[in-house]
């Protein structure tokens, strides 16, 4: 099943999707363009993985890291399918990255990688956007650059656990105007899905509706006002948004 | 000025409470009856998203010497250094610190939370006090570290890390947050002695630089920053960070292993 939050007539639904529409709690159907896309979790901790793709560490000169390079975003940055990213004047590099996201389903405290699965609820697609003009050695990535309002896309869709048979191999592309400018697959994640939630939940306690980003693979480009980026990932969707100026 | 309007909540009641705090007494009084603020049950008295602020002490920063100007840092931070205190850390007065069985002691991480009373999205200094809805004391723990070059998610979001209270007092009972003294003791030794008169970023300082590109909410904190010369404390220590003005918050450190729902059995 295929589940999203929208705004619809004045209220915040739940909907899931049905023959190519949205079918919401109360029984009626709405067509996609009819709705406002809101992040299909409101997400409380989430966590995201810097160089968790082996090429992509290498794109940026970065050794591959030995334990998981994990930060955190605040709620804010959270905005749904189809939303605007706000880019500020005067950057010279800001760039989308394509991450399988993955929503947690219950309290993790220690679990083991066998059995990871279990904890997880769904997936869906964030587009993590980072300005590497705010880039400072401190905490880095930190927040100016990663937690930014507007500059996490994510969704459309939480799309089930158990409708996805293998995570760990599914391929992702990000499209700006249309043109595909970066290709990978979930295989050459570093740290795979089940090493992640073992390793988090090895010193602190993961609750329903964390989400972890998974990390980017190679392929990253500048963005300019004006573009519309699409964010793909292969059984889950494709998360569209669009750049704006700030201003 | 020692009596103070003050937000409370206790524990295991989802409302809110007004009370009002006799801070030379430490204690408080609910309609019309005084009590001791040990006497009672505390739960943290806030809701939203924690954020932390590194190096906003001049102290702090000038601790570092010359090593911000090499590797890997190659240079003082130009804009607010934050990191998040997620929900598993969030605890209240009273409640026991968790000892992870991987670390022999813990760094207290002595800070001034603001709440923001309602949302903050680019506010001016000069506006900036008018989205706080009061303060708190806040205990940011870490597991000691030395290299700030990542960010810290295993040394300072352990489940329990960040004890928060007693309570909120509100905004117009504090006239000058900038000018508060900051004190640890532990185990009843003062251990630390600091004022926010020596933030880098005063606290409306901070507030417009953090909403420049990023929307505090109404419930939100927003820590101003942790002292110099941090003390350190183990197993067994009881801590006390009091806060002119606030408070002190009081708790004490507990093997993670003695601890069963976040009590000690």
């Amino acid at each position: 099943m295929k589940r999203a939050r929208i705004a619809y007539a004045g209220a915040i639904h739940h909907a899931v999707e049905e023959n190519g529409c949205m079918k919401l709690e109360d029984g009626r159907i709405v067509a996609e363009h009819e709705v406002v896309w809101l992040p299909p979790v409101q997400p409380r901790t989430v966590f995201a993985l810097g160089l968790n793709y082996a090429d992509h560490a290498k794109e940026l000169s970065f050794q591959a890291p030995t334990e998981p390079l994990v930060f955190l975003k605040g709620p804010n940055t959270f905005v749904g399918h189809r939303a605007q990213t706000r880019r500020p004047k005067d950057v010279v590099n800001m760039h989308y990255e394509c991450e399988l996201a993955v929503v947690i389903g219950r309290p993790a405290r220690r679990v083991k990688r066998e059995e990871a699965y279990d904890y997880i609820a769904g997936y869906t697609i964030a587009n993590d956007y980072a300005i590497r003009d705010y880039l400072e050695n401190y905490y880095r990535p930190n927040l100016r650059v990663k937690s930014r309002d507007t500059c996490t896309p994510i969704g459309p869709w939480l799309v089930d656990a158990k409708d996805i048979a293998d995570p760990m191999n599914l391929t992702l592309k990000t499209y700006v105007n249309g043109k595909l400018t970066q290709q990978g697959t979930t295989r050459d994640m570093i740290f795979d899905i089940p090493a992640l939630i073992e390793y988090l939940s090895s010193f602190m306690t993961l609750n329903k509706d964390d989400v972890i980003l998974t990390g980017t693979p190679e392929g990253l480009a500048d963005t300019a006002v004006g573009d519309e980026v699409v964010a793909e990932i292969e059984g889950i969707g494709r998360l569209m948004n669009t750049i704006i100026a700030d201003e | 000025m020692s009596k103070v309007k003050v937000r409370v909540k206790f524990r295991g009641i989802l409302q809110e409470r007004e009370a009002v705090a006799n801070l030379d007494e430490n204690r408080i009084e609910l309609q019309g009856r005084h009590y001791r603020v040990d006497q009672l049950m505390w739960d943290a008295p806030i809701s939203g998203a924690v954020y932390g602020t590194l190096f906003n002490y001049k102290g702090a920063l000038a601790a570092l010497g010359e090593t911000v100007y090499e590797a890997p840092y190659h240079g003082e931070p130009k804009a607010p250094v934050l990191y998040i205190k997620p929900r598993n850390t969030v605890i209240g007065y009273g409640m026991p610190i968790p000892l992870p069985a991987d670390a022999r002691e813990l760094e207290i991480g002595a800070a001034l939370g603001v709440v923001m009373g309602r949302t903050a999205t680019r506010v001016s200094e000069e506006q900036a006090l008018e989205f706080v809805a009061g303060y708190t004391i806040v205990n940011d723990v870490s597991i000691p570290h030395q290299s700030f070059y990542r960010p810290a998610i295993k040394q300072k979001a352990r489940d329990g890390f960040c004890p928060v209270g007693p309570w909120i007092v509100e905004q117009d009972e504090v006239p000058d947050p900038d000018a508060l003294g900051v004190r640890v003791w532990i185990n009843g030794e003062l251990r630390q002695e600091n004022t926010t008169a020596n933030l880098i970023r005063s606290v409306s300082r901070l507030i417009a630089d953090v909403t420049d590109f990023m929307t505090l909410y109404a419930g939100d904190t927003l820590l101003v920053g942790v002292p110099e010369g941090a003390p350190v404390a183990k197993a067994g220590d009881h801590v006390r960070i009091g806060i002119d003005g606030i408070g002190s918050l009081e708790n004490t450190i507990i093997h993670e292993d003695e601890l069963a729902g976040g009590q000690r059995l």
